[in-house]
């Protein structure tokens, strides 16, 4: 039987952690609307990207870029995009959900790039090969820290030590709804950008000249689907750890009821009893 | 009244503009190109330079542009920009510290694609330079 004062200590906690997810779950509301932002900013550029690239993709010049190679695949590399900070929910695990049913569906041997600390403690401890490490981005990644991962995996791409790239992160749809999206990075698939991509189906002039196009937009276009997974991710992020963040709030709130409602139960209890005691002493003494 | 088009410029982090305009005159990988309204469709990469546009009320704006495209097509053009800044809010001090680390790197010779990226990285911060002093004009 816990005692008044067990009872009152342990109010006085659930109320400091209260007012802790509390606080968090502000600061993470006033972060998330910076994400959105930068996420919902990115996407118009990366669809541009993707009309220029689908206008492009079907000429002679596209379908002998190294980028679009595709080799059989003796090895393959997975970019995984997780946060760096727990405390938000079920993001992290969804994603190492993802990431082991991709693990396990694959027969060749798989080499990580981790972005996150979570990802990256996850995959350590549990003795995988990772190639790349990318923790601590900072809050406003911007385009020259997507530029450095996307960068060596397309390096390892085209050195032939990975015959292919693909990327799992958490796609943001509102605050209240995230998904777990799991893709082709490398090679680019030309009949992805040509699905996503309206066709115009006209004949543009090109300038340089389609190689060239190709050769500077083909790793801009890597760039920025890593930027926009970056991106993505940070809001899912966020958002997730907004809700989090409230529900536990929430519960905590609904603790400090319960025990509230014991402790003056208990305070009554004792009273009474005293009370007892004393009306029990003075009958003794008349 | 000349006849406008629509113009809107992307880059990864925000769209910078998206109105209807008179020109644009953009910085090419074959040199400096004008586009006006209803030209035959178009896709370009561009070189770090000068993005000039006349805006509809005849006003002449004028941006730095580190690379990037253009393409033109149904009377829109659409710049995809790796960046893309107002010559008023280039920030001086900023670029010449860049050129300087590029500079840097290109002394320090390393592999060989290192050297094209500092060579790009010097171009965009010599461009914002002679853009943002004004002297561009």
């Amino acid at each position: 039987m816990a005692t008044l004062r067990d009872i009152k200590r342990r109010i006085k906690s659930v109320q400091s952690t209260k007012q802790i997810t509390k606080a968090m779950e502000m600061v993470a509301a006033a972060k998330l609307r910076k994400a959105t932002q930068r996420a919902l900013e990115a996407r118009p550029y990366a669809n541009g990207m993707i009309e220029v690239l689908g206008a492009l993709s079907s000429s002679a010049a596209a379908q002998a870029h190294p980028l679009f190679q595709r080799r059989e695949v003796k090895k393959k590399a997975l970019i995984v995009v997780s946060s760096d900070r727990g405390l938000c929910g079920a993001y992290n695990s969804n994603l190492m959900r993802a990431t082991e049913m991709y693990l396990k569906a694959q027969t060749v041997p798989v080499t990580l790039y981790v972005v996150g600390r979570k990802s990256a403690e996850y995959n350590t401890r549990r003795k995988r090969e990772i190639a790349g490490r990318f923790t601590e981005l900072p809050a406003n990644a911007d385009f020259g820290t997507a530029q450095g991962i996307a960068r060596q995996a397309m390096d390892d791409f085209l050195e032939g030590r990975v015959d292919e790239v693909d990327l799992i992160y958490t796609h943001f749809i509102s605050t209240a709804n995230r998904k777990v999206l799991t893709e082709t990075f490398l090679p680019i698939s030309g009949e992805a950008v040509k699905g996503a991509a309206p066709q115009k189906s006209r004949d543009f002039i090109l300038e340089p000249s389609p190689e060239q196009i190709f050769e500077a937009l083909l790793p801009r276009y890597a760039n920025t689907r890593i930027y926009v997974a970056i991106a993505e991710a940070y809001a899912s992020e966020h958002s997730a750890r907004m809700i989090a963040m409230g529900s536990a709030t929430k519960n905590a709130g609904e603790m400090i009821n319960t025990l509230t409602l014991t402790r003056n139960r208990l305070r009554q209890a004792a009273i009474t009893k005293e009370l007892a005691e004393i009306v029990g002493g003075a009958d003794a003494l008349a | 009244m000349a006849s406008l088009f629509k113009l809107t410029i992307h880059t990864p982090e925000s769209t910078v503009l998206s109105e209807d305009v008179i020109s644009v005159t953009a910085p090419g990988a074959e040199g400096y190109l004008g586009v006006l309204a209803h030209h035959a469709p178009l896709i370009t990469s561009l070189t770090p330079g000068k993005l000039s546009i006349r805006k509809a009320d005849g006003q002449m704006d004028e941006y730095a542009v580190s690379g990037g495209f253009l393409e033109v097509a149904d009377n829109h053009a659409t710049l995809l920009a790796d960046s893309c800044e107002h010559t008023a809010s280039i920030d001086v001090a900023r670029a010449h510290e860049a050129e300087r680390r590029a500079r840097q790197r290109l002394h320090s010779r390393e592999s060989a694609v290192n050297v094209a990226r500092a060579e790009a990285a010097l171009k965009r911060a010599v461009n914002r330079q002679r853009l943002g002093d004004g002297k561009g004009k």
